[in-house]
């Protein structure tokens, strides 16, 4: 019988007298990915938090290598080998990849002085031995997301660690990076490394897990192997319900409906060349498009937070000028942008008024807000949207990933816009949340809205919408109906590798 | 999203929650409190003159120019600049002012007053532009304004004090309206309309907005240079003010007046817990602030503590009172 590198039985935990973990149970083997599902809420964090010796248990045993262990502190877990890749990255950006990997514990030479040239030496074998394309030698800053997180997971092999918590590790990263990981992953795992993986992106987990766990409103619910289970059975453990049945007129094209958005030839430098397309009232268009596609800098362009030196924007008619994203909510625009605490959220602020900023000037007489009305407004849209919080006056930073986006979502209704542009709209949030956002958006366009999203989750986008377009290298290469399409062949169409596809037309011609 | 976050926010009661968000709230403003309190208790303890009526109109006299500077300075704090020409500003206005009212052949008092407000208008619009629009850290835009301005005071006054003010002009330093001295109405107007306007428009609002999250502000259509460049303009035009109040009282102006003010409108920002990263904090705890810093000058005075070791225990003061802000909010 092989010895478990994680056992855990019975954990329990409770603040305050609120449990927010009962029973939690685990088993991780040498060379297993375990995929821990759950949404917010389920006791995943709280449970992963007592795992990595943030939080001390209340009830239960957790062994590691088969001993019984008690953490006190993440160092504690670090001393037997756990190490944690979360999606909140925390590199040093002025320090060379080498430094960062090495932080704290810099090979030395003479008196105190560090040894450049060692650590640098060492950097370089260890990313070569990990296949990661990354320079040991570059700063932080210059790299892109993914090889930051690449260089994270450099750092926690650097340290020997044998059980690796990955917490959505992909979250930010794009189909190609998610490959370079995938495939890290796999030779860790060869090599008798434990991988507890834990994923919003459920396609991801039937990609790299070989076993899953599911807790669910603070409680253990079962796990089994990823062979034996599928996409929609593991989405209905997750929610605890079942999935609410796609409705096929979303999104479906009705060709007499008015044009509402009407992009034509957009063109921004490097970034996206001469991109065109309508959105009629009643439709939800995808946009695909691997990272570095344009995808991003396109939607941000349209709606006036992103530059563009060509090309015409049109809402009912209405021209948009440029980089004026007052003027597109005015004339019934809203976005969702891709990254809700950079560009989306004042965290700061409470959710009331994070909801009514983009609408204070209707709701203001002489500059005064009327915040009776604010308040209607925002207690509307929370009851509307089903945020979960004790109250409106709750600062935003205390709600948790899934709420924070439905205030996003809030905010762009609140001013009743026609046109609503979603950049991942569902990122990091948990599969309850996301089903709600995408029934959000298809009542959106069935009241006679128009949605354009974008999504590095072919699934989602099948899901959603009516067509997709492709992008690829700043291109719109082609448009797919998604009722045609599958997600093989949208990543396909959006795959940067020429001679792949060479290759497979010279196997048709044979 | 952060594990910890996650696990804090654990189905609780929910009006539990609310009273923890309340009494949170209270220690927080209360925080300055105790500090001024404590303060208020040493110094009556040590002297018999702290607690008396004409001490005390003469500390929130003090206060009133530091408070109406740094009430100016708060607007800019919030929407996440800083401006270290205050001082110089003020004493550009008051000079301009002053020029305006000298006897026997001085201008109409609203003339002066115009001419100085104006004065400082462009001063913070010049600070703000260069801001907001031209993208020049706000701390090397002002920083420069700080030794343009007192430049341009040195030369406008030729270095000399600009003296016999008229009457209507000295009321400003020396009157009083239904007994109360001018300077401390003057300080509560200002407070009074500035905080109407962070807390009630639209503009208050954007301020917070662009200093608690400018990427965000922008995509919900906020016109966040606008907004900058006005926080500027707010604290020029107050600055203005305030030197027209200093030149009153001090009946000349003087080209050397006002010198490191922006400090002590700074350290009063910070001492009333308003976060130098912007989008938080309030103008209730920035007059604390100067309260705070104006009490300290004068019980030291009164203590006959040199001037020379004022300064050192002013500067452990105001650290230690971020010091107690920075601990509470852990």
């Amino acid at each position: 019988m092989t010895q478990y590198l994680v056992e855990a039985r019975g954990v329990s935990k409770s603040f305050d007298g609120v449990p927010a973990l009962v029973n939690g149970e685990i088993t991780l083997a040498p060379g297993e990915v375990l995929a821990l599902c759950g949404g917010n809420g389920a006791g995943k964090s709280t449970f992963l938090n007592i795992l990595m010796g943030l939080l001390q248990r209340d009830e239960g045993t957790v062994r590691i290598h088969g001993r019984e262990v008690n953490f006190r502190s993440p160092a504690d877990a670090l001393a037997e080998s756990i190490a944690i890749i979360t999606q909140e990255l925390s590199p040093v950006p002025d320090m060379t990849a080498a430094e960062n990997i090495f932080l704290g514990r810099e090979p030395r030479r003479g008196g105190g002085l560090v040894d450049h040239a060692a650590m640098l030496r060492n950097a370089r074998q260890l990313l070569a031995e990990l296949h990661f394309d990354v320079d040991a030698a570059r700063k932080m800053a210059q790299l892109s997301l993914a090889q930051t997180q690449l260089v994270e997971i450099a750092r926690a092999i650097s340290r020997n660690a044998r059980i690796l918590i990955m917490d959505e590790p992909t979250s930010a990263i794009g189909e190609h990076e998610t490959q370079i990981l995938f495939d890290a992953i796999r030779r860790l795992t060869a090599s008798g490394v434990g991988v507890i993986y834990v994923s919003h992106r459920l396609e991801e987990l039937f990609e790299i897990a070989n076993r899953y766990t599911i807790f669910r409103d603070g409680r253990y619910i079962t796990s089994g192997n990823m062979t034996e289970i599928d996409r929609r059975h593991l989405v209905e453990l997750i929610i605890g319900h079942e999935m609410p049945t796609r409705s096929e007129a979303a999104g479906a094209k009705a060709d007499d409906a008015p044009i509402l958005l009407d992009v034509e030839h957009l063109s921004h430098r490097q970034q996206f060349h001469d991109i065109s397309l309508r959105l009629r009232a009643g439709e939800i268009t995808g946009i695909y498009g691997l990272m570095g596609s344009g995808r991003s800098e396109f939607l941000n362009a349209v709606y006036g937070i992103g530059a563009r030196n060509e090309g015409v924007v049109r809402l009912c008619g209405t021209v948009l000028p440029p980089q004026r994203p007052d003027r597109a909510i005015a004339a019934g625009m809203a976005m969702v942008t891709e990254d809700r605490k950079d560009t989306g959220l004042n965290l700061e602020a409470s959710i009331r008024h994070n909801i009514s900023m983009p609408v204070l000037g209707s709701l203001a007489r002489f500059g005064m807000i009327a915040r009776g009305r604010e308040k209607v407004l925002s207690a509307g849209m929370i009851k509307r949207l089903s945020v979960r919080a004790s109250g409106d006056g709750l600062k935003v930073a205390a709600l948790s990933g899934g709420n924070q986006q439905k205030v996003v979502v809030a905010r762009c209704l609140a001013s009743q816009p026609k046109v609503l542009i979603c950049d991942e709209p569902t990122r990091g949030i948990d599969e309850g949340a996301k089903q709600e956002i995408y029934q959000l958006l298809r009542d959106f366009a069935a009241g006679g809205g128009a949605v354009l999203v974008c999504s590095s989750e072919a699934p989602e986008l099948l899901q959603l919408c009516g067509s997709i377009a492709i992008f690829k290298k700043g291109r719109l290469k082609r448009f797919v109906r998604a009722a045609q399409s599958d997600q093989r062949t949208l990543l396909h169409e959006a795959s940067l590798s020429l001679s792949l596809e060479e290759g497979e037309e010279n196997v048709h011609e044979q | 999203m952060s594990m910890n976050s996650e696990s804090l926010r654990k189905p609780g009661n929910p009006a539990l929650s609310q009273f923890g968000a309340t009494a949170r709230n209270i220690l927080q403003n209360q925080g300055i409190l105790i500090v001024f309190v404590l303060l208020c208790v040493v110094l009556t303890l040590s002297s018999e003159f702290f607690l008396t009526w004409n001490n005390w109109t003469n500390i929130i006299r003090q206060t009133a120019i530091n408070g109406i500077l740094a009430i100016g300075v708060t607007y800019v704090i919030l929407a996440g600049g800083i401006d270290l020409s205050v001082g110089s500003v003020m004493a550009l206005c008051g000079a301009v002012a002053a020029s305006f009212s000298v006897t026997p052949d001085h201008s109409f008092i609203g003339v002066a007053l115009l001419a100085s407000l104006a004065t400082g208008f462009v001063a913070g619009l010049v600070n703000g532009a260069l801001t907001a629009y031209l993208r020049i850290p706000a701390f090397v835009v002002t920083l420069g304004m700080l030794s343009a301005a007192r430049g341009l005071t040195f030369i406008y006054t030729d270095g000399r004090p600009i003296s016999n003010l008229s009457q209507p002009f000295l009321w400003f330093g020396n009157g009083a309206v239904l007994g109360i001295p001018v300077p401390i109405v003057a300080l509560a107007v200002v407070f009074a309309v500035c905080w109407f306007v962070l807390r009630y428009t639209v503009f208050g609002r954007h301020v917070y907005a662009v200093g608690g999250n400018e990427r965000a502000a922008i995509t919900n259509g906020v016109r966040t240079r606008r907004v900058t460049a006005l926080t500027y303009i707010v604290s020029g035009v107050l600055a203005s003010l305030a030197g027209v109040i200093l030149t009153a009282r001090s009946t000349a102006a003087l080209p050397q007046a006002g010198i490191a003010y922006e400090l002590d409108a700074i350290a009063a920002v910070v001492i009333g817990g308003t976060s130098l990263s912007g989008g938080k904090g309030t103008l209730i705890g920035t007059v604390f602030g100067a309260l705070i810093i104006g009490t300290i000058n004068n019980g030291l005075d009164l203590l006959g503590i040199s001037s020379y070791y004022q300064q050192v225990v002013k500067g452990l003061i105001i650290v230690g009172a971020v010091l107690l802000d920075v601990g509470r909010r852990r």
